[in-house]
């Protein structure tokens, strides 16, 4: 009898009476990261300034953007191998844009854009890319990881033909040509804060919105989670997937301007194995690589988790390949505990359904 | 029955089988008699393959135990199950189309040499011997996926044969296979039992049983309600023993005015993947507001199929829908949705439900554009949507925001139900609504449908329960091999003349 009390209690509220393991479990990567930067604040007293914080968020800002793409893809069900290459070409596509103008041949001359018009012109070129994705995958039906393994290649080899494998440097524009101003994208700030992280603010802020508060949003967990019911229920799947494309091809020509502009340079290597810190961070936040679960907070937090890890690393002197092992090793252990979770809860699941089933029928309260 | 009872080969005793949600077997004792066909007759449902997966190791019995020749054993996988001598074809397909024919037949047991490479040539000879004892002109080397449904369910029936089996599980063998096919199998069958193996036999042509069988066990929701040896089973004493005597007051029909015709479909015709015939042939049908239709049939006879044809479902699929007057056909689901057609699917866990959303976001999936208030979802608008629907329907659940995955069959079930009425539909279509469900359940399900009838709404739905047509319907079409073959309505809508349509139907097409 007990055991019944028990079981609707359980069903009552998600988290009243769930073992203290598993709530442990769920909160788990906010208790890492709280972990970690007690553990750094305690060992470096260079950790906690307010330099070094500004530093660490505005890396963090790289991961998290490209990380707030990817969890689109990936709560559809798909991923993005593309992300880095083109946050690459983009940066390479803005910085020819200011240094060379867009060439008309035909007319022999070159139009100079203003810097905001670049900018959206670039993320322009990102959506593209994505849109070509998002077509491979719904259209011509190419399994996601090759779609955009092709694109991975496919648009580095397009950045280093832009200039030839050569860096666009300088991008400070000229003030004849009304295209100044690039490099306050990097390096200017707002109250304080570099406008990388406002970015990185605003991305996360509509990124969680649309996630949780829009039917577009609904429809990715639910071609994550069953895309044939979601079919029957009348989702369009494949426009839905499709958009998510295009979401990770601007996130990622974002990142692509903000490095560019940063470094007031354009480098057609720029951006490698980047959408593979971008899967990391996804992951790391609880994001399930199978789609349907999984949150934009999360991710925001598995690229604080990674941000403070290394940060917190180059302070002590670790040496930079031990913090690629430990990189990796706290990757792994974060999808063993995700899949330890899964299984508690399953456990559980059947478990009080079977303290169910095993009530007569006729003692059914409302039947 | 003590003159000439056989020999016991294996014995299921007192076997329970619990799911998530749903109770499968409820203490079902079964005997398999060795060198006979034990033909186990129920309805969807009512706990065959559930029983057969724990006879070969497939599943555990969460209670009971199992006793071979006078020995209690555990089976933890297929396995092991077979080095017991037991086999099994199951009934959905498990074989790998990517692989050939006589890989599939030794798939897990390949033939190797010394060194652990595989012996091609022997496996192909021995396959081929296989394929003539079948009557069939496989080559061995053939991919599975080349091969039609019913070549490859003969070859699911070699593999089984290729092993040295004293107990050989047969569930649903003959479903997709031809008359000629069907034939040859039943000559195996004789063959086997003349060896001394025990048949255990599951099929839902009852005449087919009837021919074949000598001891019958009928299964219903879960418990085993009759045992006989073929001597004292007939037509009668199975469709009896099958539906049962309480159940008809469980539901009863209300006639009422029927309304307009609101869904019209002409000619509708589905052909097969293989260019082999057709799943649906022809069809066409109609329903009145406030009308419940039925279609009863037999496995395989094109229901679900022609269902998913209305639905948009089947992009090869030819011939015309109306909703209303409006022409439907060449229209994508979400359209057909929004025009007020609705579909709760057969297959409620692949089909029906999200299994990662709460139940509320399950029920609102389907009308989420209307709960919008500018772009953002309106939580107060879905909320009170939601607990609408779950009170008329009366789902239980404590909390809309808990997972979907922790309601019963039965209320997963309303939850589909409820995702499909949000939409407001004209036509309501359900494919065998009360698959797996619990009695109370079932009789709630069907007072919805109903009170939803009473409302206006047109009702399309198909069962494999004579007496839930019967019970329920209004009209009722009986469809065999893709074809309606019978149309009954009012004193003429009885069980008999529904078995005897889709019976009779299949003998006429065989002779």
């Amino acid at each position: 009898m007990s055991a019944m009390q028990n079981a609707s209690s359980i069903q009552r509220s998600p988290l009243s009476g769930v073992p203290i393991q598993l709530l442990l479990l769920r909160l788990r990567a906010y208790i890492a990261l709280i972990v970690l930067a007690a553990v750094f604040a305690a060992l470096s007293p260079a950790f906690l300034t307010t330099g070094n914080l500004i530093i660490l968020t505005k890396q963090v800002a790289i991961n998290a953007i490209l990380g707030i793409g990817m969890t689109f893809v990936i709560l559809s069900g798909g991923i993005d191998l593309s992300m880095g290459s083109i946050a690459g070409l983009c940066g390479m596509v803005a910085g020819w844009l200011i240094n060379e103008g867009l060439i008309l041949a035909p007319f022999g001359v070159s139009i100079f854009f203003n810097v905001w018009m670049v900018g959206l012109l670039t993320l322009v070129v990102g959506l593209l890319v994505g849109l070509v994705n998002g077509a491979l995958v719904t259209r011509l039906s190419v399994a996601p990881f090759i779609a955009t393994l092709g694109t991975l290649y496919v648009a580095r080899g397009a950045a280093l033909l832009i200039s030839d494998g050569a860096t666009f440097p300088n991008l400070v524009g000229r003030e004849s040509l009304g295209n100044t101003g690039f490099p306050e994208l990097g390096a200017g700030t707002m109250l304080g804060l570099p406008y990388p992280i406002w970015i990185m603010v605003l991305f996360a802020i509509v990124g969680a919105f649309v996630a949780r508060k829009t039917p577009f949003g609904r429809h990715v967990y639910a071609v994550g989670g069953n895309e044939k019911a979601a079919a029957l229920s009348g989702v369009r799947v494949e426009r839905v997937k499709w958009t998510t494309y295009m979401i990770s091809g601007v996130c990622a020509a974002m990142v692509g301007l903000i490095i560019a502009s940063q470094l007031v340079a354009a480098h057609p290597a720029t951006g490698e194995t980047f959408e593979l810190n971008a899967i990391a961070v996804v992951v790391l936040g609880g994001t399930s690589l199978m789609g349907g679960r999984g949150t934009i907070s999360g991710t925001l937090i598995g690229a604080f988790v990674i941000g403070v890890l290394v940060n917190g690393m180059v302070l002590l002197g670790v040496s930079e390949f031990w913090q690629i092992v430990i990189k990796g090793a706290v990757i792994v252990l974060a999808v063993v505990v995700d899949q330890q979770q899964q299984r508690m809860q399953l456990r559980r699941l059947s478990l009080s359904s079977r303290q169910m089933s095993s009530r007569p029928p006729s003692r059914d309260p409302a039947g | 029955m003590t003159s000439e009872s056989p020999p016991i080969a294996l014995q299921a005793e007192r076997i329970v089988k619990r799911y998530p949600g749903t109770t499968a077997l409820d203490c079902v004792d079964f005997t398999v008699h060795a060198g006979k066909v034990n033909v186990l007759i129920g309805e969807n449902g009512a706990g065959k393959s559930t029983l057969m997966k724990i006879l070969a190791g497939v599943e555990a019995p969460s209670e009971g135990r199992l006793v071979l020749n006078g020995t209690p054993i555990t089976l933890a996988n297929p396995r092991e199950a077979r080095a017991h001598g037991i086999g099994i074809i199951f009934q959905e397909l498990s074989l790998f189309p990517n692989l050939t024919v006589s890989e599939n037949v030794f798939i897990a047991r390949e033939l190797v040499t010394g060194l652990g490479t595989i012996q091609t040539g022997r496996q192909e000879a021995v396959t081929r011997a296989l394929m003539q004892r079948l009557e069939q002109s496989i080559e061995p080397d053939t991919l599975v996926e080349d091969l039609r449904i019913g070549q490859q369910q003969l070859v699911e029936i070699a593999r089984a044969l290729a092993e040295e089996v004293s107990i050989l599980i047969m569930d649903e063998p003959t479903s997709a296979l031809s008359d000629a096919e069907a034939g040859v199998l039943l000559r195996i069958v004789r063959e086997l039992t003349a060896q001394g193996v025990a048949i255990v036999y599951i099929s839902h042509k009852l005449d087919e049983c009837l021919q074949i069988g000598d001891h019958f066990t009928v299964l219903r929701d879960g418990r085993l309600v009759a045992e006989a040896p073929a001597s004292e089973v007939s037509l009668a004493w199975i469709v009896e023993h099958m539906s049962g005597r309480t159940s008809d007051t469980l539901f009863r029909r209300r006639t009422r005015p029927a309304g307009e015709v609101v869904l019209e479909a002409e000619g509708i015709t589905l052909p097969r993947a293989h260019g082999d015939g057709f799943l649906v042939e022809d069809v066409s049908l109609s329903v009145r507001a406030g009308e419940i239709v039925g279609i009863y049939g037999l496995m395989g006879a094109g229901r679900t199929e022609l269902l998913e044809c209305l639905f948009g479902m089947q992009l090869r699929s030819a011939g015309s829908v109306r909703l209303g007057g409006v022409e439907l056909s060449s229209r994508p689901i979400e359209e057909r949705l929004r025009l007020g057609l609705a579909l709760v699917p057969e297959d409620r866990q692949q089909l029906g439900l999200v299994q990662t959303f709460s139940v509320a976001e399950n029920i609102t999936l389907a009308h989420l554009r209307a709960l919008r208030k500018g772009i953002a979802l309106s939580a107060g608008r879905e909320r009170e949507e939601v607990d609408r629907l779950i009170a008329q329907l009366g789902i239980k659940v404590s909390d809309p925001a808990q997972s979907i995955t922790t309601l019963s069959g039965g209320n997963q079930q309303k939850v589909v139900l409820a995702k499909n009425l949000l939409t407001r539909p004209k036509v309501l279509m359900l494919d065998e609504p009360t698959r797996g469900i619990d009695v109370g359940a079932r009789s709630e399900i069907f007072a919805l449908m109903n009170d939803l009838a009473g409302e206006g709404l047109g009702v399309l739905f198909v069962s494999s329960e004579l007496k839930e047509v019967v019970a329920m319907a209004d009209r009722a079409i009986v469809m065999a091999r893709g074809r309606i073959t019978g149309e009954f309505a009012g004193d003429r809508l009885t069980e008999q003349h529904l078995a005897a349509a889709s019976v009779l139907s299949v003998n006429s097409v065989t002779s």
